[in-house]
Formats: structure tokens, sequence, C-alpha cells
């Protein structure tokens, strides 16, 4: 538990993805089985505990702790999980017999009744030291954050056994913690045999490209499309086994029960996960409410119904298409699709265009907002997985623009330590200027230090590792879209938002407003 | 009834049957101090009475004519109807607890101390007193500092596992500089450390006083031509937001205080490497040192207040606190 608790104290305090990486295939190395499989599946959510609620923690900690300073040391820290760890009575010493392992940990955790949480979470408190008893509680309490997603998690596998990534990803779901076979593997074992039903497939994907770029291709030989702004997924049904899986391989089948219903077929299915109410495809936004739940009330089923629009069809009954050429695979898509139910499903028109300047008229003028572009696919191509260059491209839409005031400034890590690198920018409302984004790319790094510069020279106020600027210098943003948000004072947020140039010309008093953006806004629902 | 021996004002403690402040905030004409931290040591008092180890430190930061007279304390030395003395707190170099006798209760003022080893200076006395004015900058049960040693082995963990990587560690100049220094040194680190120049003139005044603190380079831009690439540099913490920093090889930033035990404050500092070095005494060190002074009654002074009053009061011990202002958390 304490080489865990290490781990995961790096963790949430190492922004840069590559040196977690490094920190997690050293703990990896170091750490036996079954603990560093209990270690990765709590990385990647494959770790089913009951839950512990705070008030049980709380009564817990009173029959040890004086009341009145528990309550003033919460206060000050802020933290439950954080305040037990560190309040609790015990013996701090670093003794290497202060600590139980991982794995007895989950299992004393997985098998605990809930009258049993004050006894059974007190014992392992006083077994460990503070970090550890920190990792426990937020284990226990399914609170942890250390800013791994699964994907990287498996990533860290695969460098760690030197494996393609898309290799382990297929793997998967076959698996189950703590994955001894996947580690006997990844250290020059045999490898597992994928047992499961409704595996995932690893995803094909596409590279951006421009104009000047498809000028040097055919245009009869490729197939275009529209690029649709919701989320890319693969819905697997076989032998009655039924899986929605994100492009990356996480299983999401559980936040789409509507869809996964409807999915009556046997095979395997490319597409775009949409919100579709009567016949129009919804804002993002309207998708992101369903993303990330474990139930999905049957109200908000109603509201936000869940679609798939299909791209590819990889399996169709029991043969494997993914060898066959693009064109074939559609033609036996747009007949699968037939038979399905069309509320939930149906295909993605392609595009008619006699040469590149045709499609980028239809380019620019989509016949509806959620729209984010065109795809281009050959239509010879076998469905290759990974991001292969040539066969399929992505063509976006221009992003919009907007010049912004730039208004706070923070420092970076790593190698943007001690420049200024996130800006935080606003437009006019009235006589005010209020924030409506964050960005912390899209300049260069020369860029970067005339930006540092400025906001050295033009500080107002300090708040930590934040800077307040005169609000003087004009920044043009680009961004993808904006949707409506509660939490921002300017009622917007931007979606992917960077810096496209620094407007060192322009006045700030000729920045755009806040109406003006809200008239990129999609139309209430 | 028996004069209470030091009160509080707006200047700091006060002490009628001598006529004196001990660490004031503002001038005043004569002043007793207890260690060269500047919300404690300030300059422009008419007399000042500190250990010779504080008044060089304040002589360092100030310029000689800090104060219009000085005197080192060594012995018991009356001043008006008081009688004063000076004992290692273990803080700092040169730190001190002061002592006032006279008429009434015998009070003893801590300044800021602690009783883990400290390789920097000379280690806390307890002296038994009637009074104990203690600080309480860790004054709540949440803080129980590790041991040192361990989060020194993080820094060095941390440098073999980035080697390419630049480990810069944010400390004080007086005490946290070269507490860590001292540290990384137990731990066999034999490398040279290189420091920001803020922190030389200090260094180079603890190595004087006889503290083996190695071999100290300073972190000029021509000094690498890898970027400090796997070193370990030492600068105070508000290099980190200076162009300063600019120069290093994707530097790794640590930070070196007792909040890094807290998880938000350690975030608010854009630290990767948190470490939980303190020289202030803990919740644990704090109840002990009050048991073996064997006071009856318990003064706490800047940080927690509240908490370490309420826990004397459980002991049977009277106490309150004196919200005394201008006493920083941990000076910059």
């Amino acid at each position: 538990m304490r080489a865990y608790a290490t781990l995961l104290d790096r963790l949430s305090f190492t922004p840069a993805r590559n040196d977690k990486l490094r920190l997690i295939a050293e703990y990896l190395r170091t750490t036996p089985d079954p603990d560093r499989g209990w270690a990765i599946a709590s990385l990647t959510g494959g770790v089913e505990l009951r839950r512990v609620t705070p008030s049980r923690l709380r009564e817990m900690v009173a029959s040890r702790v004086d009341e009145t300073l528990f309550a003033l040391s919460y206060d000050y820290v802020g933290d439950l999980a954080e305040t037990i760890a560190l309040i609790w009575p015990g013996d701090e010493s670093d003794r290497a017999d202060r600590d139980i392992p991982l794995s007895e940990v989950v299992a004393r955790l997985q098998s605990m009744s809930r009258l049993d949480v004050p006894r059974e979470i007190g014992a392992m408190l006083d077994r460990l030291p503070a970090n550890a008893r920190y990792a426990l509680l937020k284990l226990a309490t399914g609170g942890m954050r250390v800013g791994v997603s699964a994907q990287l998690a498996k990533t860290a596998l695969a460098q760690f056994g030197d494996k393609p990534v898309s290799d382990i990803v297929e793997l998967w779901h076959g698996l189950t913690p703590p994955y001894t076979d996947l580690f006997a593997w990844l250290e020059g074992g045999e490898k597992p045999v994928s047992a499961a039903r409704a595996p995932f497939y690893p995803v094909m994907l596409s590279t951006p490209t421009n104009l000047d770029e498809l000028k040097a291709l055919q245009a009869g030989e490729h197939l275009a499309e529209w690029k649709w702004d919701g989320i890319r997924v693969q819905a697997v049904s076989d032998a009655g086994q039924r899986r929605l899986y994100s492009r990356t391989g996480e299983d999401i089948s559980r936040a789409f029960p509507d869809l996964v219903e409807a999915m009556t077929f046997e095979g395997v299915l490319d597409g775009e996960l949409l919100v579709r109410r009567a016949g129009t495809v919804a804002p993002f936004s309207d998708l992101q409410k369903r993303l990330n739940r474990k139930t999905v009330p049957e109200k908000l089923q109603k509201s936000h119904p869940a679609m798939l629009r299909a791209y590819d069809l990889l399996i169709e009954g029991e043969s494997d298409l993914r060898r066959h050429p693009q064109e074939e695979r559609r033609a036996r898509l747009e007949q699968f699709v037939e038979a399905l139910d069309r509320e939930r499903f149906d295909v993605s028109p392609l595009i008619s265009f006699d040469g590149w300047d045709a499609l980028a008229e239809a380019r620019d003028a989509p016949p509806a907002p959620e729209i984010e572009g065109v795809m281009i696919k050959r239509r010879d191509t076998p469905y290759l997985a990974g991001r292969v260059r040539g066969p399929w491209f992505k063509w976006k839409r221009n992003p919009y623009l907007v010049d912004a005031i730039l208004l706070y400034a923070q420092r970076g890590h790593g190698k943007r330590s001690g420049y200024y690198s996130d800006y935080t920018f606003g437009v006019w409302s009235g006589n005010e200027i209020v924030p409506v984004g964050k960005a912390y790319f899209g300049f260069t790094d020369e860029e970067l230090k005339q930006l540092d510069r400025f906001v050295r020279e033009n500080t107002r106020e300090r708040f930590g590792p934040v800077r307040s600027v005169a609000p003087s210098l004009v920044l043009e943003v680009a961004f993808e879209g904006l949707n409506r948000s509660k939490r921002h004072k300017s009622g917007v947020a931007m979606r992917f938002p960077r810096i496209s140039r620094i407007r060192w010309d322009k006045p700030a008093q000729e920045a755009d407003t806040l109406k003006s953006l809200e008239a990129l806004l999609p139309s209430p629902d | 009834m028996t004069a209470v021996p030091v009160h509080p004002t707006p200047e700091g403690l006060y002490c009628p049957a001598g006529d004196f402040h001990i660490d004031p905030v503002r001038p005043v004409p004569r002043a007793l101090i207890t260690h060269g931290h500047a919300d404690h040591a300030r300059a422009g008092h008419g007399s000042v009475l500190a250990t010779r180890q504080t008044l060089d430190i304040m002589g360092i930061r100030y310029g000689a004519d800090f104060a219009g007279s000085t005197q080192a304390a060594e012995g018991a030395i009356g001043i008006g109807d008081a009688t004063v003395s000076f004992h290692p707190a273990g803080h700092v170099l040169g730190s001190a607890q002061i002592c006032v006798e006279g008429a009434g209760p015998k009070i003893v003022i801590s300044g800021d101390y602690t009783r883990g080893p400290n390789p920097a200076c000379a280690p806390f006395e307890p002296v038994r007193c009637d009074t104990f004015v203690t600080e309480a900058t860790f004054g709540l049960p949440v803080f129980r500092h590790p041991d040192p040693a361990g989060q020194i082995a993080r820094l060095l963990s941390s440098r073999a596992q980035f080697p390419d990587r630049a480990h810069i560690v944010g400390v004080y100049a007086l005490g946290k500089a070269q507490r860590v220094i001292m540290l990384l040194r137990e731990a066999g680190y034999d490398r040279p450390i290189y420091i920001h120049g803020a922190l030389d003139r200090l260094c180079r005044y603890h190595a004087e006083q006889g503290i083996a603190v190695g071999d100290l380079r300073p972190a000029t831009v021509d000094a690498s031509e890898s970027g400090f690439a796997g070193e370990i540099i030492l600068a105070p913490p508000s290099a980190m937001a200076a162009k300063w920093a600019q120069r290093f090889a994707d530097p790794l930033l640590g930070f070196a205080s007792g909040w890094m035990q807290i998880r938000a404050r350690a975030r608010q500092r854009l630290t990767e490497l948190p470490l939980v070095i303190s020289d202030h005494a803990d919740w644990p060190q704090l109840q002990e040192t009050i048991r073996e002074t064997g006071a009856g009654e318990v003064w706490v002074t800047h940080g927690a207040e509240e908490a370490l009053v309420h826990w004397c009061q459980t002991q049977g011990l009277a106490a309150r606190p004196l919200h005394l202002v201008g006493y920083e958390e941990e000076p910059e």
C-alpha cells in the first residue's frame, strides 16, 4: 500500500504525460503481482468496491479524536479523507511492517459489510503511515483524482512490456484484475488468449489535411462524408453480449442502455454517437450530459435520446470485413443498417462531389450546424488499426475566431516553469470585460517569451501563481464551438480554445463583445 | 497580587520591569530578539539584545547600522528590575527562547522552535517556567512532520528517476536552505549544490560558523551548459516566479516547508515535489514541550492558536491566545 500511495502522490503532482508514464512503468517494474495489477485496476476503474460514505468515516473518526480539534482541522484542510489521514492517531515511523499489501486492502474493502466499516477501516488505518492512510481512504470513498486516464494506464503497460498499445486495448476486456496473465506476457511469457465475447477492435483513425495536400490526390479515388460532432464509438454485438466502446476501448454501455437495447444485430459497427430529437442532431453539450454516467435516469433517456450514425462495418455476422475495401464495406453497411431500428441507427450519408473544389464548397456550407467538417476515405482501403496517414483524412471546418482581451496569466509547469503560459481572456459586456475562456497553446516559443514579458510588465495583482494584467492586449482566439455554461460568469464555454494570433496592433476597445459571441450559441432547448 | 511580567502591546510583547519589547514589529527604544527571521528581527530599534549569531545575521540582512547599539546575550543579564537569559530554540542558527524573571512568575518566550535534530543549529533546550509563551505555526493535530531524511530520499529518488530535469527546491534563505543542504549531505549527497544568489551570504555565514555545508556553487547561467540537468538547485520561493527560473532544463520544482503536508497548499505553490520539511514544532512537539516546561499557564501566539488553547484546557492548564499581529507563517 505504501508503494502504491507513493505512486499516487507523485502522479497527482506530476502534470506531464510522459513523466506520468515513467512513474507508472517504474512502479510496475518494482512491485510484485498481484499488487501491481490492483493498482492498474484502480487507475482504469476496474475495481468494484462498496463505496464508504463520508458520514461513516466521520463516525469512525469521532471515536478516536477530540471533536473540537477534528472540526478545526477539517476546516483548515478542507478535504475529509485528507484530514482523517493526517489526524489519525498512530505511529508515524517508517518501519517496514507498517504496511498492508494493496491486494489485501482491496479484498477487505470488497468483503466488508456496511456495519463493519468503522472497525475494518480503522484497523487498517492503524497499520499504515499517513500517505498510505490517505490512499486507502480515497480508494474506499471513490474520490481518487490523480490525472491518469484508463488510456494512459494502458499506454504505461504497453511501454512497460514494450508491446503495441493496440494489443493491450484489444485484450483488455477479456482480462480481470489483478491481470497476472497480462503481466506474465509483458515480461516475456505467453500472450493471453482473449476468451471474452464482444471484444473491442482497434479503431481506424484519420489524419488532418488541407486543400493543397488534397489537390495532389485523385478525387475520384475517394469517398467523402460529413464529420459529425459527437463521440466516435464502436458497437459490438456478439452472441447476445452487447457492448458500446469509446474509441479508446472504454466500455460505456452502462451510460447508453437505450442504444444498447436496440443493438439487435450480430457484428461490429463503427460510428458517431449522437443525441437526436425528431430527426435533428442535438449540440455536443446535450451528448455531454449523457457521458460519464454509471446509470441514466429514464427521464434523461427520453429527453436526450442516443443514436449511432454508422461510418463502417467491421464484422458482419461471422465474417470479418476489415480486409475488404472501403467501398465494399460501405455497401454492406448500408444494407446492414436497413434492418435496424431507424430511431437508433442510420448511415452517415455520402457527399457527392466531382473535385476537391466542389468538396471545399460543400464543407463551407454543411447542412447541419453539428457537422465539424468532412471525412475523406480511399475507396480501396482496408480497415486499419491506428492512425495511419493516407487512407483516411479529416478536413475540419475553419475554426471560429474571436478577438479577446488578456485578463489573467498563470505560470506553467516543466519546460514552461517560470513562464506565464496559461491565459484567461475576456470580451466586452457593456463597459465590463467578462472572462470567456482560458488557453495555453497555439503560440510559438518566441511568442511565449513575448507574452511572458507582457504579463510581467503589466501586472496589476498577484494571487499565488496567477497574475492579473492591465486589460490592454488583444488575443485572437480560435475555437471549435460554443456551449452555454452555468459555471462561467459569462454564460458561455468555448470548445478547444487556443491562441491563433497576438494582436499587438489592436486596441482593447476594439475587441469583440459577449453579444457577438452569444450569436454563435446553439438555440435553446 | 503578583504583577504579570510581560504583556502584549501593538508593538509586540512588552516587559514593564525592564522597559523592553520582545521581537517588536515596529521600532522601539530597547528590543530583545529571538531569531533573525524578518518578521521577528526588524531594523531601526534603539538597542538590540540578541545572541551573537542573531546579531550577525541582522547585520548581514540590514547592514551594520541596523540598530543604535547592540549587545550579545551571554548568561543572565539584568535589565531594570528584570533578569533575562537566552536559551537555544533549535529553529535556525542563533535562535533562542528568552526567559524573563523578576518579582512575578518566571516566563519563557519560545520564539519559533523545533525539537527534531537540526544539524544547522544548536538543539532546543527546555526551560522550566511558570508561564510559557509558545508559537503555534503548526498548532493543529493534522501536523505531524515526517522524518526529514525520508523527504530528502524522495528528492534523491526523483533525481534518479528524472535525470534529465533540473531539480529546483524552494527554500527560505535563513534556516530552511541550510537545513536542506545539511540533510542532503547527511544522506551522502556530495555533488555541488547550486544556489540562488539570495542564499549566498547566509550560506557563507553558516560555513564560517562551522556548519559543513560542502561544495556550494552559484546557479548562474554560464555555470552549466546542460541547463543543470540532474542537478539540485536551491532558491527562495519568489525566484520560482521570476525570470530566473527560465534558465533551467525542464525544471522540476520542489518546495520544502511544513505546509507541504497539506495538498491544497502544495498545489497552490505549483510544485511537483512537495517536501514536508519544517523548522517549526509540529503538534506532538508542541504538546511535549508544554509538558516539559512544567508551566501552569500557556500563552499561544502566531498560528493555529485556538486548537492549542483548547488542548491546554483539556489538560487542565490555563491558556489564552495572544493574537499578536505582524508575524507571518513563514517569511519569504
